[in-house]
């Protein structure tokens, strides 16, 4: 989100540079102001995350934006806590492999739905698509009591199962899919590649933009999960980032200024994430302007 | 290169049949254009050679051997897309390499393979850009290529003139064929522009809601159209049809003038005498219609006039220079030996 807003002022100045004489109008106004309150919106719960990161314990309650005694005390303890790393390494694992078992099975199921001929199809792609009205709280109990019969508590599979495939990104690869033009899929054919040949060298490259914006919301999406992994999750080393941050503190006591600067440090890979992979979401724009 | 026979070739789609027993003979290194309106066949014939469908009944036999059960792959063809399909993410160096990938040649051999056909297309500089810094005329370059460098025993045309621009459409169609002259293979092209067919073909097979009309030599189907369906589709603007009455050995038009019969045609039998624009014109001595002129469309070497006779409205071809003005009236004149002569009923030719 934060990213997001990052890019916005940019393109606002392109669209001055682009009409320099122009006198704004009202409509403009009005969308300057909009779009301003916007980005306070998104900014400001994260100013706070890096304004709490920098206070003393008994700061944090005070809510002035530039602490009174900044200290970078919680960075100092946060890393010299070992069980951040692991925090930090379980959710890189997870996450990166989910991103990649989603945009493999994902694309898989979507390119067979959209691309071949089968009795039954539609009736497995409304079936698939009709999983997405079933809300993860009502999911958790039946996955748990699974990952208990099969001994997953407390393992990273058991963290990963539920998500390794999902109806929404099935559903989006199905719909680029669409695009590709079927004559590439019949030419590559009669060059002799088979099936599956086909679907990675040929349709996979024409929808790069649809699986970096996959990849993206998959990451993200393992990267910040928060219910499923604190239920599977017993012992602290298994826990991912967001779990291990809601375990400083006790009951009694929560350390709001360890909590925001491991969130401030776990922002970073899904900053990575994204600019790694914006460049394909943005190079994919500009192709599909183009003709052939 | 290899001969492609097709027997009695049959295609339903769930119940609707839309191919109904096509037969066809094309000889070794034959130019054969596959013409007619959309939804004739064509392309469904076209696929059918490929592989990219499965016949319902009857055989497809490539080089001597039936291809009914083999993959597209198996088959020794090759197809060019309406729109090119090369891959937007590879070179043109891959792109036309793609074919070869198949094939258990040396790495060495595939390169001088590729080379050649770059050079036979003039595209040898061009070899390492992406389709996106290409014209429309070097995709479809690319996209032939593509298709030569396996050197196929059949290559299978699928409309691929049709993206390109007039100017560009002329110049490719000039191209395929120099092509065809100098590579010399069996070439089966699918097009629905009848210029293109006349202009490019050995032989035109005419089709029509899953039928072939008729297989002829370019000449053939112009001067001897076997139907009025193949008159009026081929030469633009289409032949004239006068509806007409035979009587004592000479069809009377509705105008009351008679055309002499070269057949015996028994009395009484309705017909259609079928006179193209340009064997019918404003001067000569003795007419087959008179008229007045309605629209005239000067084409700089010749003018197009639309005249209302007693058989309806007509085209005739006059000179470009001193042509009748609109609301002129004229006697149009053609020669006995360009009229064609159709029963009205079954709409085929008397010969």
């Amino acid at each position: 989100m934060a990213v997001v807003e990052e890019i916005r002022p940019s393109s606002d100045a392109l669209l001055k540079t682009r009409q320099p004489k122009r006198p704004a109008n009202m409509g403009n106004y009005i969308r300057w102001l909009l779009l301003f309150f916007g980005g306070i919106a998104m900014v400001t719960p994260l100013a706070y995350m890096i304004s709490t990161s920098l206070k003393w314990p008994h700061e944090v309650y005070n809510l002035q934006l530039i602490p009174n005694e900044p200290t970078i005390e919680n960075y100092t303890y946060v890393l010299e806590d070992g069980r951040f790393y692991w925090w930090f390494l379980n959710s890189l694992i997870i996450a990166t492999i989910t991103t990649v078992c989603n945009v493999i099975f994902d694309s898989l199921v979507g390119y067979t739905l959209c691309k071949f001929r089968f009795p039954g199809r539609y009736i497995i792609f409304i079936a698939i698509l009709s999983t997405l009205m079933i809300p993860t709280e009502m999911l958790v109990i039946p996955w748990y009591l699974m990952s208990q019969q099969f001994g997953w508590l407390d393992t990273y599979w058991g963290i990963m199962f539920p998500g390794l495939m999902t109806a929404f990104g099935t559903f989006l690869m199905k719909q680029f899919f669409e695009t590709v033009p079927d004559d590439f899929i019949e030419a590559a054919r009669i060059d002799g590649l088979n099936e599956l040949q086909i679907w990675w060298t040929v349709a996979m490259p024409l929808v790069k933009p649809a699986l970096a914006a996959l990849a993206i919301f998959v990451f993200l999406g393992n990267w910040t999960a928060f219910i499923w992994p604190l239920i599977v999750t017993n012992s602290v080393d298994m826990y991912t980032l967001p779990v291990g941050l809601s375990s400083f503190g006790d009951e009694a006591d929560v350390q709001w200024e360890l909590i925001m600067t491991g969130a401030a440090i776990s922002t970073l890979p899904t900053l990575v994430v994204f600019l790694i992979f914006q460049r394909f979401i943005i190079r994919g724009v500009v192709m599909a302007g183009l003709k052939g | 290169m290899a001969d492609l026979i097709i027997r009695d070739l049959v295609k339903t789609y769930d119940k609707t049949e839309v191919l109904h027993g096509i037969s066809l003979d094309v000889k070794d290194g034959e130019f054969v254009v596959f013409v007619g309106p959309s939804g004739c066949g064509k392309s469904t014939t076209l696929r059918l050679i490929a592989g990219l469908e499965d016949t319902t009944s009857g055989e497809i036999e490539i080089g001597g051997r039936v291809v009914n059960n083999l993959e597209p792959k198996d088959r020794d063809i090759a197809m060019v897309f309406q729109n090119y399909a090369i891959y937007p993410h590879m070179t043109v160096r891959k792109n036309i390499g793609f074919g070869l990938r198949s094939s258990n040649k040396s790495k060495a051999e595939k390169e001088k393979r590729i080379e050649e056909v770059a050079a036979l297309l003039d595209m040898t500089p061009l070899l390492n850009r992406k389709p996106s810094q290409l014209s429309g005329g070097q995709r479809q370059r690319v996209a032939i290529g593509r298709a030569m460098v396996r050197d196929p025993a059949v290559f299978l045309f699928d409309e691929p003139l049709s993206n390109l621009d007039a100017q560009l459409r002329t110049q490719m169609r000039l191209e395929i064929k120099k092509l065809h002259q100098r590579v010399g293979s069996t070439i089966v092209f699918v097009t629905h522009d009848q210029v293109e067919a006349m202009t490019m073909a050995d032989r035109i097979v005419i089709m029509k809601d899953g039928h072939i009309q008729q297989v002829g030599t370019p000449q053939e189907v112009y001067h001897k159209p076997a139907n009025t369906f193949v008159a009026r589709f081929i030469g633009a603007p289409s032949m004239n049809m006068l509806a007409g009455q035979v009587k004592d050995g000479a069809v009377v038009l509705a105008g009351g003038n008679a055309v002499p019969v070269p057949v015996a045609v028994p009395d009484g039998k309705k017909v259609l005498v079928g006179v193209r624009p340009e064997d019918l014109h404003p001067e000569g001595e003795t007419s087959l219609l008179e008229g007045t002129v309605s629209l005239a469309e000067p084409l700089g070497h010749e003018t197009l006039l639309y005249v209302e006779t007693p058989s309806g409205e007509v085209i005739s071809k006059a000179d470009g220079r001193t042509p009748p003005g609109v609301g002129a009236r004229v006697a149009l004149h053609a020669l006995k030996e360009n009229l064609h002569l159709f029963d009205a009923e079954t709409e085929q030719a008397i010969t």
